[in-house]
């Protein structure tokens, strides 16, 4: 739960500009990214992601260090995406 | 070292370790309380503390927000959960968590309606999807995960949705690093401060740690190499005397923390007068609840809670382990009575408690020290 989970963003959806569709180690699941003001997200952009919303924009290095952080942790990292797959956003 | 070894930057480690120890005044002891549970994963994941000289310590902060929830609130949660057409959400940590009556499992088996959600967004969406009953989000987290909640409780109103609640157990992070520091029982020489919390609450709210106690934070990452050169940066703040905040996360935490969530959070919540913390007691203004104007999604006001009390099994020392007066190694029923398998505490049961990391990773590597050094 106070695991952040970098994403790529895929696409910003067109009817709801809040939401987008991430790739999350090749899952792809609804983000919030309403609380990303500074500028504006964009497909190819990675983001840290808690509980179904982004609260920053990142780069790819960092992503792949947020990922290795994950991978690294075991049960806990398994657990929070195990419930970001049943995660239906809308 | 070896274990650091394994790391791919072994050599910056190295380097790093050798600069630490060329810091340290001979004689003196260190103390540095990591705040975040995800810093103590990777400092036992990673056996930093064999790493780091003898003479400096890390201890282990209140960062878990499972585990610093009191028994009474797992109560209050379950007694909503059982009221007539009500379909309680939880993040899945909580589920195992036991309260005096038994976890949301146990709730769950019993017959209660409690569901685990990944997202509050996912509990918006039962809540859309079964318009007749009263479904419940247990909101829970310290600044990470609040915005989330204000971010949903807002979506709510808009759509005009009548069903959907909060039962609102948000904890704030300051006033829990406030009662360490005026807390008798340890003494602390600086912070490793948290990397998630801050890129929402930004630096500037650690400026009293820095001016009114004298202490030194740097806000830092996950990574091992992360964590050594914070260690390192509160070394040379204290042999240049000096103490201020300083921000190792920089790529990841903005300054002035993230606005946007800082402004929801204000829109939708407000301070408690005080709020119970296992291990910490009560503490004023730690806590958030929901806005007047957003009464309708408050659970505590829809419902009639209990406010239940319950004390900590006598066995478990988890408060202590919390306040990082104890390691969890020295807690009496740790790796015999409490296991993740059957916790007794809150720290054996989040898998980012102290115990849980340390029965996961930092034993085998104490273990492994010890027999190195017998050969």
């Amino acid at each position: 739960m106070c695991l952040g989970i970098p994403g790529e963003i895929v696409e910003i959806l067109p009817d709801q500009p809040d939401l987008a569709k991430v790739d999350v180690s090749g899952v792809r699941r609804n983000i919030n990214i309403g609380l990303i003001t500074d500028d504006d997200p964009q497909p190819g952009d990675w983001i840290l992601i808690h509980v179904g919303f982004a609260l920053s924009k990142i780069d790819e290095a960092e992503a792949k260090a947020a990922m290795d952080f994950l991978e690294g942790i075991g049960q806990a990292y398994a657990d929070e995406i195990e419930a970001l797959m049943e995660s239906r956003i809308e | 070292m070896r274990y650091v070894d394994e790391y791919r930057d072994a050599d910056k480690a190295r380097a790093l370790a050798a600069s630490i120890a060329s810091l340290c005044e001979p004689g003196r002891q260190y103390k540095f309380m990591e705040v975040c549970g995800g810093h103590t994963h990777t400092i036992y994941k990673h056996g930093l503390e064999d790493y780091l000289p003898e003479n400096v310590t890390l201890v282990h902060g209140p960062g878990c927000p499972v585990c610093v929830i009191p028994m009474g609130r797992v109560d209050d949660t379950i007694h909503i959960a059982e009221q007539p057409d009500v379909i309680m959400t939880s993040f899945g940590d909580m589920m195992r968590v036991p309260g005096g009556r038994g976890s949301f499992f146990d709730s769950k088996a019993a017959g209660a309606d409690i569901r685990m959600v990944y997202s509050p967004l996912d509990a918006l969406k039962i809540a859309r999807q079964n318009p007749d009953k009263k479904v419940v989000f247990m909101a829970i987290g310290f600044e990470t995960t609040a915005p989330s909640t204000a971010m949903t409780v807002l979506r709510a109103k808009a759509e005009g949705l009548t069903n959907f609640s909060i039962f609102c157990n948000h904890v704030t992070i300051i006033p829990a690093i406030k009662a360490i520091l005026d807390s008798p029982d340890l003494r602390l020489d600086g912070f490793i401060g948290p990397g998630h919390v801050s890129t929402v609450i930004g630096c500037r709210p650690y400026d009293f740690i820095a001016r009114e106690y004298g202490k030194p934070l740097v806000v830092a990452g996950f990574e091992p190499l992360d964590i050594l050169r914070s260690v390192h940066m509160l070394l040379q703040q204290l042999a240049e005397g000096r103490s201020e905040v300083e921000n190792q996360y920089g790529r990841v935490v903005p300054w002035d923390g993230n606005l946007k969530a800082l402004k929801v959070i204000n829109e939708t919540m407000e301070l408690r007068p005080y709020f119970e913390w296992r291990g910490l007691g009560f503490i004023s203004h730690s806590a958030l609840r929901v806005r007047d104007a957003y009464a309708a999604f408050d659970a505590e006001r829809i419902f009639e809670i209990p406010g239940s009390r319950v004390a900590d099994p006598k066995a478990c020392q988890c408060g202590e382990v919390l306040k990082g007066v104890l390691k969890p190694w020295e807690c009496k029923v740790f790796g015999t009575a409490c296991t993740p398998e059957t916790p007794i505490g809150t720290c054996m049961v989040s898998s980012e408690g102290a115990c849980a990391a340390y029965y996961n990773f930092g034993r085998f590597t104490r273990e492994r020290v010890r027999e190195a050094t017998r050969g």
